[in-house]
């Protein structure tokens, strides 16, 4: 991020651009600075303290609400957003929203879109959603059709790599060695959930060559509202994938939210990029890299990790995914990107 | 609204004909559903009810198919298969011996066999016992199909000889039907086809004593 | 316009007509001729600005149908037997969202054993998702009911079935007055939803409603229904006005204000039933039909009415199930309950296996002898039945069900080694 004067603007210690927004340009500052932004997902809600999810939609939705001004439709599948967002007989949504069905939201939007497309009405963009499990799992299948059919529809997926409404069971999302209900590190053979499993959800989308895929986290939310921004501005299917953590799932503080997703970016393991037609076109550097364990650590579903003894073999090999993501995308320093 | 419909056995309506059933074999790819849903265009035409309707398989090349239509001047209401036929046309001589083609065939009912080989060469000499033997005849419909078509499909050919030999329907509403279906140069060939067999029949009972 | 087509071609082009605006496509047999037709007209430029939408699954398909009309768009699809049933937690989702989706079911048997042929066990395993069912006698009907189905759904909020019978009428020729499209236009108006996602008056669709108002917003779809049973009649009679030629409706009767003996049935069966009713009225026997037309909501007045005067009455149905015996029977008996007579359930056609008038000759004249068992079923061979039966008591690892009945029958005749 650069000031008006091509200025690189870090802030370590505070982790967020909060308090330097009012030195970006003010195309730049983050729309939740402004008066008049949305509120789409309103205050009221139900969702845990240090919600990821809650503050990922938020700010996405803002974003393109600002990026069409005004004219969006949403479909969310069920699951933790659709729960807390609408508990009966209020709502949190202050756009047109539709919840269908745990599987459906990517097919709901493209079936939207398709109306607007018939009434003429393409100045009204769509925006569907869900967690990792309904878009990576039981709504993959509606995922790939509107992907391959190129329906216009931008989708969101906020990821808290778990089946978090029903549990905290384990997704296609759910990353190796993770402790979930029914992942459960029991003797030596099972230290959590399995290795050489999971779907890469951002690459699958790349591989349809549809027009943009990006991936982002809550701890760079004007990075995350530039991507919304930049999606909304392109026609045709497009996968954003934000890694939201979970407090109450992942058992961390809920004061830990954003750092953690600082820390999984920093360590390498959730790699943040955008691609184009299905080649990546950009990536965030790592700016101080982290062992996986400054990660881990500070969240109990990988505590089975750290015992005595510890289980260095298994760190070890989330290590390897992470050199693994640093080299392939080139996110340190001095790399290709 | 709906009046009782006619069935060969139907007595009491002066001047109705009473409803005439068809029952078509061959193979799946020959044009057997086609022939009877033309069958059925035809009658329309002629400003009759007919209705028209396959023996419902999956879409298989070479495996036994049959069709069937009936068509008559009071509403069709019925929906089982044919089960007693007036006519049956046989537009693959392979399926002889092999399925039972002539079941509930109506002892004075029409028999089409596409063949250039006469009854006694296929083998169906006994049939001239069990049925009136003018009006069993085989015609070389894929050869006149090949002749004018340049093609082996003799379905539209058949309705043309179905035509002479039963007199149920006319040439032309056979021929106004295959030319509405397959439009074009296609549809000129077809009638064409047809219009041949038409007169090979007619040439064929001419022949054949009692006709 | 007067024409001799294919049953699917006509249902196509009389979509067409109601001016759908997202039409979605997940073929399965035998529904296909329908969706192809209309993917045709689109492409043709015959439907103005519609949307057709391949989709990846029947799943998908309603799925698509649902945000387009919660859009504000008249969306339409069609399926069958296992489409429906993949379909089925969407069926729910719709009807309780209340979107008036328009939907052909082209009838046909539930694997396994896979079957593509005709019958009601898959209109019938959703008999209660709260969606309206009608079921067409014959192409013509199947046609209309698509025209008053559209009118009915967006009248009252709520998803229709139109169910006709796979291949029997799907892929039957028969004559069909096609309506113009004045005559549409003029029955049909513009689509003006009750609920609409737009932008410019936001509203939230879908929201979670817990125990203290579910009872209340489930049973809106039951007053619906109950609401459709005055308009369907009246749409039924408006478009016999329009279009002059009845169709549609609760219930019809044939011969059957002094039957003694009335045969109720679905759909396309109900023309071979009337063949065979003629025959026996012709040796005097006092027997007729009921038609039903609508089986949700099912019509009990009406039925109660057309069968009080009988002594008996047989319900011929294309569906069983599975442990009890019949479905429209029971439904039936709901509607008869205080009337004595004696009741017979048939089962019949299950797979596509034709109903022909010689059997049901036999049936009807064991019937009016009271020489039926309470349940029956028309055509069955018992004997492969309990040859089966006696293999699996004999054999722990009998094998397949289908495989050795199939042997039994003749039908295959390869044989392990």
């Amino acid at each position: 991020m650069a000031d008006s004067n091509g200025q690189r603007v870090r802030f370590y210690q505070v982790g967020s651009f909060a308090a330097g927004n009012r030195l970006l340009d003010p195309e730049q500052r983050t729309v939740q600075a402004r008066m008049d932004r949305s509120n789409t997902l309103t205050s009221g809600h139900r969702a845990c303290q240090g919600c990821g999810e809650a503050l990922g939609a938020r700010y996405a939705l803002d974003a393109a609400m600002r990026a069409t001004d005004g004219k969006l439709i949403a479909a969310n599948a069920t699951g933790c957003l659709e729960v807390f967002s609408t508990p009966f007989p209020e709502s949190s949504w202050q756009l047109p929203w539709i919840h269908s069905l745990f599987g459906n939201a990517p097919a709901v939007a493209s079936g939207v879109a398709a109306a607007l497309r018939a009434k003429g009405r393409e100045d009204v963009r769509v925006v569907g959603q869900g967690g990792d499990g309904g878009t990576v799992d039981i709504g993959f299948g509606c995922l790939s059709g509107m992907f391959e059919r190129g329906d216009d529809v931008l989708y969101i997926c906020y990821d808290n790599e778990a089946y978090m409404n029903t549990g905290v069971q384990r997704s296609g999302a759910t990353p190796p060695a993770a402790r979930t209900a029914n992942t459960k590190p029991i003797g030596r053979e099972h230290p959590g959930n399995a290795f050489g499993q999971g779907k890469d959800m951002p690459r699958i989308a790349m591989a349809h060559g549809i027009p943009y895929v990006a991936t982002a986290t809550v701890a760079d939310l004007h990075d995350l509202e530039h991507k919304v921004e930049a999606a909304m501005g392109l026609r045709g299917p497009r996968y954003i994938h934000v890694f939201v953590p979970c407090p109450l799932g992942w058992g961390a503080d809920s004061a830990d939210t954003i750092k953690l997703a600082r820390l999984v970016v920093e360590s390498g393991l959730f790699p943040v990029f955008e691609a184009a037609d299905g080649e990546v076109v950009a990536v965030s550097k790592i700016r101080r890299q982290v062992p996986v364990e400054e990660y881990l650590k500070p969240q109990r579903r990988y505590a089975h990790l750290f015992g005595d003894p510890p289980r260095t073999d298994v760190i070890e090999r989330l290590q390897a995914i992470a050199d693994a993501n640093i080299a392939r995308y080139g996110l340190l320093d001095g790399d290709p990107a | 609204m709906k009046r009782p419909s006619g069935g060969s056995t139907l007595t009491g309506m002066e001047g109705l004909r009473p409803t005439f059933e068809v029952r078509i074999h061959g193979r799946g790819g020959q044009g057997v559903v086609t022939a009877a849903e033309l069958l059925s265009v035809a009658a329309f035409d002629e400003g009759r009810h007919a209705q028209a309707f396959p023996s419902f398989g999956s879409e298989r090349t070479g495996a036994p198919v049959v069709s069937f239509c009936r068509f008559g001047d009071t509403p069709i209401r019925t929906r089982e298969p044919i089960a007693e036929p007036d006519a049956l046309i046989v537009q693959d001589p392979t399926l002889l011996h092999q399925v039972d083609l002539f079941a509930g065939l109506r002892p004075d009912g029409y028999l089409l066999i596409n063949s250039s080989r006469e009854l006694a060469e296929l083998g169906l000499e006994e049939l001239r016992e069990r049925f009136r033997p003018e009006r069993l005849l085989s015609v070389p419909a894929t050869e006149l199909a090949r002749e004018h078509l340049g093609r082996p499909l003799p379905n539209a050919a058949l309705l043309g000889g179905f035509a002479a030999l039963t007199r149920a329907l006319r040439l032309d509403s056979v021929i106004a039907a295959i030319r509405e279906r397959f439009g074009g140069e296609a549809g000129e060939r077809n009638a064409a086809a047809a219009a041949a067999c038409f007169h090979e029949v007619e040439h064929e009972r001419a022949g054949v004593p009692g006709a | 316009m007067l024409r001799q087509l294919e049953g699917s071609a006509a249902v196509a082009e009389t979509v067409g007509l109601c001016r759908p605006e997202v039409v979605c496509a997940y073929p399965i047999s035998p529904q296909t001729h329908i969706v192809e037709g209309l993917s045709d007209l689109v492409r043709a430029g015959k439907l103005g600005s519609c949307e057709y939408v391949t989709v990846e699954s029947e799943f998908a398909a309603l799925s698509v149908c649902i945000g387009a009309s919660a859009a504000g768009a008249r969306a339409y699809t069609a399926t069958a037997s296992q489409g429906l049933l993949y379909m089925a937690e969407a069926l729910y989702n719709a009807s309780g969202l209340g979107l008036p989706i328009v939907m052909t079911v082209a009838n046909r048997a539930i694997g396994a054993p896979i079957n593509i042929w005709n019958d009601h066990s898959d209109a019938m395993s959703q008999r209660d998702c709260g969606w309206i069912q009608l079921y067409a006698e014959d192409n013509q009907e199947a046609a209309d009911l698509h025209v008053q189905a559209f009118r009915l759904a967006e009248r009252l909020s709520l998803p229709v079935m139109v169910c006709m019978d796979g291949f029997v009428l799907t892929h039957a020729y028969e004559r069909v007055d096609v309506p113009s499209a004045e005559q549409v236009d003029a029955f049909l108006p513009p689509f003006e939803p009750r609920q609409v996602l737009d932008p410019a008056d936001p509203v939230t669709i879908g929201a979670m409603v817990g125990p203290e108002a579910f009872a209340e917003v489930k049973y809106l779809a039951h007053a619906k229904q109950m609401q459709a049973l005055d308009a369907i009649p009246e749409i039924a009679a408006e478009f016999e006005l329009a279009f002059g030629r009845p169709s549609g409706g609760l219930v019809r009767g044939y011969r059957s204000e002094d039957a003694e003996t009335i045969v109720v049935a679905l759909g396309s069966v109900l023309g071979t039933i009337e063949d065979t009713v003629d025959e026996l009225r012709g040796q005097g026997v006092k027997i007729g039909a009921l038609a039903v037309k609508s089986f949700r909501p099912f019509p009990l007045e009406e039925v109660r009415i057309a069968l009080a005067g009988a002594k008996r009455v047989v319900v011929l149905e294309k569906a069983l199930a599975v442990g009890i015996g019949g479905i429209v029977s029971a439904n039936v008996r709901m509607a008869l309950s205080g009337i004595d007579l004696h009741g017979y359930t048939v089962v019949a056609g299950l797979g596509g296996r034709p109903i022909t008038r010689r059997s049901l000759r036999e049936l009807f004249g064991r019937a009016i002898e009271d020489r039926l068992e309470p349940l029956s079923f028309l055509d069955l061979d018992r004997e492969r039945v309990e040859a089966e039966l006696a293999r699996m008591a004999a054999d722990g690892r009998s094998g397949p069900h289908a495989e050795n009945i199939l042997r039994d029958s003749g039908i295959v005749a390869a044989r392990s080694h």
